[in-house]
């Protein structure tokens, strides 16, 4: 019996081979890398095990971080994050406003953009010199809370403008095309249409600065950031314990610091400082995640 | 009287728009300019043909000694790690990239995606610890190294975090190329690799190239996981387990103790605007790159 004419010849299997061979690798790099990170992270849970506890969160600091808990350096972070977001949306968004909305292509635009990038690609310890010869020194604000937010929030420029601006990009031209027709004018349109239809984007892309801002040290350790600073135990005091000329502590700086300064540091307590830090922004950063699928999927048009 | 106040504000705010969008090009331009303006006092004491090919930095002598500016060190040093981070980083992170743009169905996709966008939303000081606490040990263990915080360790550290950057973008740059190209290249009978690999390498090849030099920006300008997981020693490294120091780290760890207004302080901000420079022109070149694919793709 003589073989089906459509059975596949030696050259279409070894095609077959490859690609099922190219599949396996790819697929293999892939879940290498998820499963490299899992088990990092389920190693720094366990051996934070002992040590995770309310109190944990609650309490202050005291003997150098062997003893108590983080709570002076989670709100020194809250403040932090919460001051250079104020500082950042404004101008981000209306950047970004610009760049979608008013510009026309041209080198202008190209520069602008090309600036955008280009800030992203600053090394962390470049802003955190920048905020030392700028903020600290220069602008005479001193090593502060205020001087940090806003090393932080130049930084985080670049994030807020890029994902703002895709946010109003994703709006489709003929919803402004219609409110022109109706003699709105520009600022008019975009109030009214423009900005109501892109705010859960652009909200995302701040979440992102959030988690981004909560996690980085480098620009913090020499612009206000310090390992030890009392704070009052009341509990309207423990909200806002710092003032704008303050020096702080920040959770990020604190693991920095008990990992490498700190002699005789319990281990549990390090690796659960490290837990607190990465779950405070992964929780964080999952809220943006989850909030743009959902974006997608409920988009009008 | 009401509509012109309305107007008044409208042009309020239409002036802050125009000002704010040049707000990148002002933070580029003031970063420049204040590293500049700090480095610039040491700039004559320095001699830059020592600073390139000298290991000798010591930028804060004994009393009585002159000041040493060689930079060889920890510029190999960056360049070394970086190395690793991209030996690392690049075939996983292509693979993995290819992996969920066309291997992978609807579900995986969008599993892997959200998984690998976390990974790059890690704070770098708690991927410095891992490296000191985790991978440090085991490096140690299996090379035998005395030291757990090596080149090789913060390579391999630095390889994790760069990884997602090159995965997220170099998906986008194989989703971006048309759907009609697959279609034509499986119409003319390609398996699924000669598709990725005659149809789409191609035409995604500048993408592809800007995702590793941005995930090269993101390795030559980590500062705290190399910090804490390569080991502070201002020397070329000899061998993959060696202690080595990086441009970041030399200036995350020094610029505490120098004093303000120094020659020791101002050095580091010398570092700081190589650091700057070299970033810069990656990030030119990641533009420049991916600026090609939108001419081609017009033509």
């Amino acid at each position: 019996m003589s073989p089906s004419p459509f059975a596949p010849t030696a050259h279409e299997r070894h095609k077959e081979a490859v690609t099922a061979r190219a599949h396996a690798v790819t697929l293999a790099a892939t879940v290498a890398l998820s499963l490299v990170v899992v088990a990092l992270f389920v190693t720094l849970v366990v051996r934070a095990a002992p040590a995770l506890s309310g109190a944990l969160l609650w309490e202050n600091p005291a003997d150098k971080g062997k003893a108590g808990g983080l709570w002076a350096p989670l709100i020194g972070t809250v403040w932090l994050v919460v001051l250079s977001v104020l500082l950042v949306t404004p101008v981000g968004v209306a950047a970004a406003i610009y760049l979608n909305e008013y510009a026309r292509p041209g080198p202008t635009t190209r520069v602008i953009s090309l600036a955008v990038t280009s800030l992203a690609g600053v090394p962390s310890i470049v802003h955190a010199l920048f905020g030392l010869g700028a903020f600290v020194l220069f602008a005479g604000l001193g090593a502060s809370l205020q001087a940090a937010a806003c090393t932080i929030a130049v930084m985080n420029l670049p994030v807020v403008i890029a994902s703002a601006r895709e946010a109003l990009g994703s709006v489709p031209h003929a919803f402004r095309e219609a409110c022109w027709n109706l003699g709105a004018s520009r600022w008019h349109t975009l109030r009214t249409v423009v900005l109501p239809n892109s705010l859960g984007g652009i909200l995302t892309g701040v979440i992102f600065a959030v988690s981004r801002a909560a996690g980085e040290t480098a620009p913090i350790l020499f612009t206000g950031a310090v390992f030890f600073r009392a704070i009052p135990d009341g509990v309207p005091a423990r909200l806002a314990p710092y003032g704008l000329d303050d020096p702080f502590m920040a959770l990020a700086m604190h693991l920095h610091v008990i990992a490498t300064q700190v002699s005789q540091m319990p281990p549990e307590r390090t690796y659960a400082t490290a837990v607190v830090l990465v779950t405070l922004v992964l929780l964080i950063n999952s809220v943006a995640v989850v909030s743009r699928l959902r974006l997608r999927k409920h988009r009008k048009w | 009287m009401n509509l012109s106040r309305a107007r008044i504000g409208e042009r309020l705010i239409e002036a802050f728009i125009f000002l704010s969008g040049w707000s990148a090009i002002f933070g580029m331009a003031a970063i420049t300019l204040f590293l500049l303006r700090e480095a610039a006092p040491v700039v004559p004491r320095i001699d830059w043909h020592e600073f390139f090919t000298s290991t000798r930095w010591i930028p804060a002598p004994a009393r009585g000694n002159e000041p040493h500016y060689g930079a060889l060190a920890l510029i190999v040093g960056t360049l070394t790690t970086t190395l690793v981070a991209m030996l690392v980083a690049v075939p996983t992170g292509l693979a993995a990239a290819v992996y969920i743009s066309e291997f992978a169905g609807r579900r995986a996709r969008e599993f892997f995606k959200v998984t690998i966008e976390l990974l790059a939303a890690v704070p770098s000081v708690v991927w410095g610890f891992i490296g000191l606490m985790l991978v440090g040990p085991v490096v140690s263990e299996v090379t035998g190294a005395p030291l757990g915080t090596n080149l090789l360790t913060g390579g391999l550290v630095l390889g994790l975090m760069s990884a997602p950057v090159i995965v997220s973008i170099a998906e986008d740059a194989l989703r971006a190329v048309p759907d009609s190209y697959r279609e034509a290249a499986l119409a003319l009978g390609a398996s699924r690799w000669e598709l990725v690999h005659r149809v789409l390498f191609p035409a995604a090849r500048n993408g592809l190239l800007a995702a590793c030099l941005l995930g090269l920006g993101r390795a030559v300008g980590e500062t705290m996981a190399v910090l804490l997981a390569t080991g502070h020693a201002n020397q070329i490294p000899h061998s993959l387990v060696d202690p080595v120091r990086t441009l970041t780290a030399a200036i995350a760890a020094e610029l505490g103790e120098a004093p303000r207004g120094g020659d020791h302080y101002r050095a580091l901000f010398v570092l700081g605007v190589v650091l700057l420079v070299f970033t810069f022109a990656l990030n030119l070149a990641a533009e420049l790159v991916v600026k090609g694919v939108r001419r081609r793709g017009r033509s």
